[in-house]
Formats: structure tokens, C-alpha cells, sequence
């Protein structure tokens, strides 16, 4: 007797609807050792760098676009070209109104969805040569001086845990959902 | 072309070894002989080459052969059998970038583990084993932290799932003219592997995850910290946290020492050195979700969490840079799969497509796995069109090129799953072309 594919023990029924695509074979394993040990708050807070559209865990710090102007030039202008022109690495900077031409051009300012992202992509990964070095005050004045330069925030604005989840991106609604096809 | 080939090729053979012409001309009766069946001339002049061909004590036979070894190699004469290696920003950050698995040069379904493609954003970490975590937090009941040796004592499940990265075979549409090279350089970010692991629903349940989460963030333990929002009902239905590749522990090109595996999904969202698993309400947006692996359509908006990859197939003998040997008999041999199940037919074309036949499958047929297809061919030395069309148990079909363009806007890179055309020329050339 096969027991199912699916795990149906402490699952919302929500969850339920997908089940069983792959193959049934031999039946997955369901039950374990329960060898996980309890995490404490503060292994969560070191560890937990993701920043979802709602802002929610954005650490306390802020920067403007004098001081993030700096940080480039020092930080991301090697690879990004001057005001995130690009080359070698990605443009950050201008493609506005492209996208639904023959020559899109898809930046941080034509095509991201959500400011959010650039603070929590920034922190995770750049500089690539040394990644997760700058400090949450850098990130937010980085993050403040390329929206500015896409002409997305004014040149005295300030970017916080209050003020980033509220920049509305010129492309914010130019995504469909495919999840639930 | 076809003039200018032979031109070079006379030359070749003009500069030639005794030996190798001795061979060419082995070679040359061989098809003389599948040309003219079974004369008397021809089996004559056979027969007088085999005798040549044959030595009587090779010196592999003279001689003590080598010892053993702690792990094995493949065979030397074997050493053009290698990954295609495309760096993104060679100068600036040399692992960025992709590796290509050989699809031409190999058989069967399963890649071996030094060959499969590699998708790196800032090169492959150096993980200590005993160092790494795997934590599960958000919305759960109890948020937990394994150590490797806890993961390896957990009930395991073994799958044979193709891992495809959604931006394979985009040469064939971001490059205006037919890319003339390998099949594994243009289709290679495709490979097929038995993983082992533990269900990721044992641990989830582990943890108790919270009414109302819909959504999971995946993290990985490089020096992008690669991040992927998966919905919570993938996790649920058959993730794997997977341990091991081929029978041994992952590669550390492929995630070592953890990784998450999520069968028939693009490759991207199967997050390597696994580290951080939150339960959401709601996806993230990470950077690859949204600026990248997202499919612009036409009128400017793009699709947004495209996760399936589209059945497809590919013939991988004859392919493209390869020269037929002869006519006469031949093997047509390639690969389907489908991230939504399994495959239920692979047709072939020789004519571009004006008619089909079907191709034997290679069983077993597993879903979201590569599946092996074979068709026997006389070509008869003129010009042949090839194609292959696959079909899955869903009743999805392998689109051809220019249906699958219509869906995007221009230079769409990603989820490329359009039918591969191989021209064959009357001197046995094997290009890329598109139809």
C-alpha cells in the first residue's frame, strides 16, 4: 500500500491544490526524525537579508543622493559607467518609455517594479568583488542616487524604512502574474 | 560553401599521414561498400583492409596495465568531451556566467555530474560543510536550523529530473543569423541527473507552517546570495532539499554541500548552497524575479513568474558542426522533456517538417526527466532538413520558431522551447538553420 505523494498533516487547504504533478514511483518519504533544533530570534535577524515590496525588514539607517553619489563613484561606477550609464556590466539608469519598442532598453528606472528590490539586491550582492561590505546607510544613499538619477526621486530626497517602500516605480504595473496560470 | 570545403578537405588530405590516408580510404570502401551492398569487389577489398587493420598483439596487450585509482577519469582519448564555457564579464567577475553540457558528444539521459551546464551569478563558494546551515523561519510555527549531518540522516527519496536554465538555446533567438556551432554550445544548458534527498514538505511539516503563507524565499549561500520567491504549493507537491547527484554528494558547481530542486521548473529557482528557506505571504521580488527571468510580451508588459519549462526536443546526432560519414544507414538520436510531465511522443522530420514519422522512446520514461528518442534513417547523400517535435502527457507541443517568437517581444531570451532545424548538405555538412 503506496502511501500519497502528498503531504496533507498541518497544510492549509489552500496549499492542497497542486499536488502529485511528478511521478509516483516510490512514494516520497513523509515522516522524519525532527532533527532541526529551534532558532533563536537573533540567528534570524543575522541571517534574514530579504526585503519584500512591502519594506517589511528594512533596517533602521538612511542615505541621500549626495552621499549615494559618492558611494558610486567609489563602489559601482567601475562597472556600471558614470550616472549608471552601463558597461561593462548593466545600464541603471534611463530606458523610460522604451519597453514597448524594438529596442527596450530595461534598467533599474525603466523596468524594475519595485524600489525595494534595488536596496535588497544591492545589499545581498554588490560590489561583486566584495559583497554584503557596505553598510545599510551606503545601500540607502546608493539605492537614493540611482532613482534619482532615473528621475524617480528628487535630488533632497532622503531614503529610509519609511521613505523606500513608498517610491512608486514608473514601471510598477508593467508585470502579469503567470503563478496561477 | 560546399566548394570550399572540399577544397580545404583535398588539402587536408593532401598533408596527411600515410596512415590517416591509408584510413580515409578504409573509410572511403566502407561506404562504397554500404553503397553497393554486398559485392564481390567490395567485400574483397574489405576483407584485405581488415587484415591491415588488425594487429596481431596490440601493446596494450604486451604490457602490465595501470593500477587503481581513488576516482576515476574518463578514458584520455576522450578530452574534447567538455563543458562549452561562456563567461558573462570575463574581465571583472570571471564566475559569472554559464558552462554547457556536450549534449552532442553524449548518450542515453544521465550527465555526468562533471558535465552538467553550470549557471553561476558570482562564481561557486567554497563551503565547508561543517560550517553550513539550513534555516526554515517565517511563517512557522517553530523556525529550525539543520546542520548537513542532521539533513543526511533524514529518510531520502531518489527522482531522475532534467534541470534546465530558462535562458537555453537563446542564441537560436537573440542571434539574427542561425548560430553555426554545437548543440550543446547552442542547447546545452540542459542536463538530466538522478537527485537524492529529502522531500522539502517532511521539513516544512517539521516546522508547521502558518495559515495563510502562500509563498517560500529560497536563499542561497554564494556571494549573490541568489534569492527566488517558489510558491508554497511547488514546495508541497515534489521539492526536494537535494543531497546528492548521480549516487555522490553535489558538485560544488551544482550546490554543494544542499541545494533545493524544484523537478521541471527553470533552472534559476532550483537555488544552490541552500542556506535560508522564509515562508512568505506573498513573493519577494528579488532581482532575479523581476528585472531578470521575466518574459517581455508584446505592448510592452512581461510575464511575471513564469516557472514551467515548455516541452521540447532536440536532436543531438546528426547535429550541427558534425559531417555525416556516409550515406546509407544512420541513427537519428536526441533528447525530449517537459516540466510538465512526462514525454508521449517525439516526432521527427527529414524533410523540414512536411512530414513526420515517430520516433521510438527510450524507456523508462520519467516526468520532468530527459527522455531518450531514437529513429532509424537511410540517407540517401542529398540535402535533408531535420526536425523534432515533442508532445507531453498534458497534450503540450513543441512550437515551431516563428510560433514561439510571435508570443514575445523582440530579443526574448528566456523559456526558449522552439523546434531545432538541422540542414544536412549533399557533401553530409550539418548546419543550423532556421524554419
Amino acid at each position: 500500500m503506496f502511501t500519497p505523494r502528498c503531504v496533507y498533516a498541518g497544510l492549509a487547504a489552500a496549499v492542497l491544490a497542486a499536488c502529485a504533478t511528478s511521478d509516483p514511483g516510490s512514494p516520497a518519504p513523509t515522516v522524519g526524525p525532527n532533527l532541526g533544533r529551534s532558532t533563536t530570534q537573533q540567528e534570524i535577524a543575522a541571517w534574514d537579508i530579504s526585503i519584500p515590496p512591502s519594506g517589511a525588514g528594512l533596517p533602521a539607517g538612511s542615505g541621500t543622493v549626495k552621499q549615494g553619489e559618492a558611494v558610486y563613484v567609489a563602489q559601482c561606477q567601475a562597472c556600471h559607467g558614470p550616472k549608471g550609464a552601463g558597461k561593462p556590466a548593466d545600464a541603471l539608469v534611463g530606458g523610460v518609455g522604451s519597453l514597448a519598442t524594438d529596442n527596450p532598453v530595461r534598467t533599474v528606472g525603466s523596468y524594475w517594479p519595485y524600489a525595494t528590490t534595488l536596496f535588497d539586491y544591492t545589499r545581498r550582492a554588490m560590489p561583486a568583488t566584495k559583497p554584503l561590505s557596505l553598510s545599510n546607510d551606503e545601500v540607502y544613499s546608493v539605492t537614493a542616487y540611482l532613482l534619482y538619477l532615473n528621475g524617480i526621486i528628487a535630488e533632497n530626497a532622503v531614503m529610509n524604512a519609511q521613505t523606500l517602500p513608498q517610491v512608486k516605480m514608473p514601471n510598477r504595473d508593467g508585470f502579469v502574474d503567470h503563478s496561477r496560470r | 560553401m560546399s566548394r570550399k570545403n572540399q577544397s580545404s578537405r583535398t588539402q587536408a588530405v593532401r598533408a596527411s599521414s600515410e596512415d590517416t590516408r591509408r584510413k580515409s580510404r578504409r573509410s572511403f570502401l566502407a561506404r562504397s561498400a554500404g553503397i553497393a551492398g554486398a559485392s564481390v569487389t567490395a567485400l574483397t577489398a574489405r576483407t584485405a583492409q581488415a587484415a591491415q587493420e588488425i594487429a596481431p598483439a596490440p601493446p596494450w596487450m604486451q604490457t602490465m596495465g595501470a593500477p587503481m585509482r581513488g576516482y576515476g577519469q574518463p578514458a584520455k582519448y576522450e578530452d574534447k568531451v567538455v563543458r562549452a564555457l561562456t563567461p558573462g564579464y570575463p574581465t571583472i567577475a570571471p564566475g559569472v556566467g554559464t558552462s554547457r553540457t556536450p549534449l552532442h558528444a553524449l548518450e542515453g539521459t544521465i550527465t555526468p555530474a562533471g558535465l552538467h551546464f553550470e549557471r553561476h551569478h558570482n562564481g561557486v563558494p567554497d563551503i565547508d560543510p561543517a560550517q553550513h546551515r539550513l534555516m526554515i523561519h517565517g511563517l512557522v510555527r517553530r523556525p529550525l536550523i539543520f546542520k548537513m549531518e542532521d539533513l543526511a540522516r533524514y529518510p531520502m527519496m531518489s527522482r531522475v529530473h532534467f534541470l534546465e536554465c530558462s535562458g537555453n538555446s537563446g542564441a537560436n533567438s537573440l542571434s539574427p543569423k542561425p548560430p553555426q556551432t554545437s548543440a550543446g554550445v547552442i542547447h546545452g544548458l540542459l542536463s538530466c541527473t538522478e537527485w537524492t534527498g529529502v522531500p522539502l514538505a517532511l521539513l516544512l511539516n517539521e516546522a508547521g507552517v502558518e495559515p495563510g503563507a502562500d509563498w517560500l524565499l529560497a536563499e542561497g549561500a554564494d556571494a549573490v546570495a541568489m534569492s527566488r520567491s517558489v510558491p508554497l504549493a511547488k514546495a508541497f507537491d515534489d521539492a526536494m532539499i537535494a543531497l546528492y547527484q548521480n549516487g555522490e554528494r553535489l558538485r560544488p558547481e551544482q550546490g554543494y554541500p544542499v541545494r533545493l530542486l524544484l523537478p521541471g521548473w527553470e533552472g534559476n529557482m532550483s537555488v544552490k548552497w541552500l542556506r535560508r528557506i522564509k515562508i512568505t505571504q506573498g513573493p519577494t521580488h528579488t532581482k532575479d524575479e523581476t528585472s531578470k527571468y521575466t518574459d517581455p510580451v508584446p505592448g510592452g508588459k512581461a510575464l511575471q513568474f513564469t516557472f514551467e519549462m515548455g516541452v521540447k526536443s532536440l536532436i543531438t546526432r546528426p547535429s550541427g558542426g558534425m559531417r555525416m560519414p556516409g550515406s546509407g544507414w544512420h541513427e537519428i538520436s536526441g533528447l525530449a522533456w517537459s516540466g510538465a510531465g512526462r514525454i508521449s511522443r517525439v516526432e521527427v522530420s527529414v524533410d523540414g517538417g512536411t512530414t513526420w514519422k515517430e520516433a521510438a522512446l527510450q524507456g523508462p520514461v520519467y516526468s520532468k526527466s530527459a527522455t531518450r528518442f531514437r529513429l532509424p534513417w537511410e540517407w540517401n547523400g542529398t540535402r535533408a532538413v531535420l526536425q523534432s517535435r515533442a508532445v507531453d502527457e498534458k497534450g503540450n507541443v513543441q512550437p515551431a520558431r516563428a510560433a514561439w517568437l510571435a508570443q514575445f517581444m523582440p530579443q526574448q531570451r528566456y523559456h526558449n522551447n522552439a523546434i531545432q532545424t538541422w540542414e544536412i548538405a549533399a557533401d553530409g555538412s550539418v548546419t543550423n538553420v532556421y524554419a
